[in-house]
């Protein structure tokens, strides 16, 4: 019995770190007005290159590890959004860019907002793993170090983001 | 008894799998570096490939409700299958150990990842993956004729030169390098663009356009099928410009120094295809047509009629 637990523990170690070596990641526009999204696309140039770290942008969520989420999520786009987060193949993590994605910024209390991201997300996984990266727009170095953070918190123990007790991480880049 | 064991030993440990699955693994990592050096960037640490896999292995695998499941599911299995008898058999014919029509088979092999993924992606029900079928489907009509052109210069520059007793085969074919005429060479570009094709790469990754059809036949495909695929690719990139190295340039030597000789052939080889690979963009699928068909078709009758003079009248640079 103990080697079966002592070889599961090893898989999943390994899992883990392959799943923090390797990073591929979807982006979802949620209403954003565009310069998280630039931001975003900056991560990817020569000067932050985030390939050295594994992370790569996919064309579909049921490949990504990541939905990079931008935007306040509009009564229009929430559906989609939620519909998205249930394609991803999980565990997967869900960041929120931008002051917008993280509490609906400037735009609090708007008739056509839906809420911040993370409760629309919440409507369909209670125990979704969520970080949040503020600024408006977050540099891509808040954005690194957004990700950094939240994959170092994650445990060996979990598997699955719906098995997890409902606990958020928080990166803060400052 | 012992033979059979050795058949199963050649597929599943030296030439084959494991063998195969390391090699492909470094070269797909050689692929995203060289990318990188290319673009100015540092680019992703050799383990990358392992990695990616490895996480794809513990991911939640994800059947669409409209899928064919049991296509769905096996037709990665099919293709990966496929990848592997080429290797395995490419392998073997630069130790020697050949068979007659193995050229054929060596053409129906490499047909087989594209159909799996042709059958595997119209089986999920995505109309994403639809669009990206169809595209490979006109992009196998693309490359097939001029490759088996390709080939057809390559038998008949070597037909001559096969001593008496021997069968025409691919080992036969692998002691001499048809690259060294002016046909040959004709061949030998229009063939690795046929490669650069089946790899799926840029300028001919119309199939799995990211940006437009969102990764087109792979579109439904997660967790560990995904990495099927993945490895797939990653074994076409020994198996395919493997082919290229014995066909047109004079195979692997597997005896003391050229040995070192036969892995820069491969080598550069790879590296060729991707520079291409970089250094231009994606084309319709039209253009693709247009350019297999028109422009290789033609190159490639003027290098048959050009191997048939030259034959003839015994002018080996022609």
């Amino acid at each position: 019995m103990s080697i079966v637990n002592h070889q599961s523990s090893i898989i999943n170690r390994l899992q883990l770190w392959s799943l923090k070596k390797s990073v591929w990641v979807f982006h979802v526009n949620t209403g954003a007005c565009n310069n998280c999204d630039i931001e975003i696309v900056n991560l990817l140039t020569p000067k932050f290159d985030v390939e050295r770290f594994g992370i790569k942008l996919v064309g579909s969520p049921r490949h990504a590890d990541a939905l990079l989420v931008t935007g306040v999520g509009t009564r229009q786009a929430a559906k989609c959004l939620q519909e998205v987060y249930r394609q991803t193949a999980k565990p997967c993590v869900v960041f929120c860019m931008g002051a917008c994605a993280c509490g609906t910024g400037i735009f609090e209390g708007a008739y056509h907002v839906a809420g911040p991201v993370d409760n629309i997300i919440r409507e369909v996984d209670p125990n979704a793993i969520i970080a949040y990266v503020p600024g408006c727009p977050p540099k891509p170095q808040a954005m690194i170090m957004g990700v950094v953070k939240a994959l170092s918190a994650l445990q060996p123990k979990e598997k699955y983001a719906t098995e997890r007790v409902g606990q958020t991480v928080v990166a803060d880049p400052g | 008894m012992t033979d059979a064991l050795q058949d199963l030993s050649w597929i599943l440990i030296f030439p084959g799998f494991v063998f195969t699955l390391a090699v492909g693994l470094l070269a797909s990592w050689l692929v995203r570096k060289v990318s990188a050096l290319v673009q100015y960037r540092v680019g992703p640490p050799v383990y990358q490939p392992v990695a990616d896999v490895m996480k794809l292995m513990g991911k939640e695998i994800l059947i669409p409700q409209d899928a064919q499941r049991t296509v769905f599911v096996l037709a990665p299995l099919a293709g990966f299958s496929g990848v592997l008898l080429l290797s395995t058999m490419l392998w073997l014919a630069t130790a020697r150990i050949t068979y007659v029509g193995d050229i054929v088979v060596a053409i129906y092999l490499m047909v087989l990842p594209s159909l799996a993924l042709i059958l595997g992606s119209s089986a999920s029900g995505s109309p994403h993956a639809a669009v990206g079928a169809s595209r490979e489907m006109k992009l196998v009509l693309g490359y097939e004729l001029p490759l088996v052109l390709a080939l057809l210069v390559v038998i008949i520059k070597t037909a001559g030169l096969v001593e008496p007793g021997e069968q025409l085969s691919l080992a036969a074919i692998s002691r001499h390098a048809p690259v060294l005429s002016i046909s040959g060479l004709l061949a030998f570009i229009v063939a690795l663009l046929c490669v650069q094709a089946k790899l799926g790469f840029v300028p001919f990754d119309i199939a799995e356009s990211e940006t437009e059809v969102a990764s087109g036949v792979m579109i439904e495909y997660s967790g560990a099928l995904l990495a099927v695929w993945r490895l797939m690719q990653a074994m076409m990139l020994v198996a395919l410009p493997l082919f290229l190295v014995v066909v047109f340039l004079g195979g692997i030597d597997l005896s003391g120094w050229s040995l070192l000789w036969g892995i820069g052939k491969y080598v550069l080889v790879l590296v060729l295809v991707i520079l291409i690979k970089n250094t231009n963009p994606r084309v319709r699928i039209d253009q693709a047509m247009r350019f297999f068909w028109h422009y290789c078709g033609t190159a490639l009758a003027a290098a048959v009629i050009l191997a048939m003079v030259g034959n003839y009248y015994g002018i080996a640079w022609l």
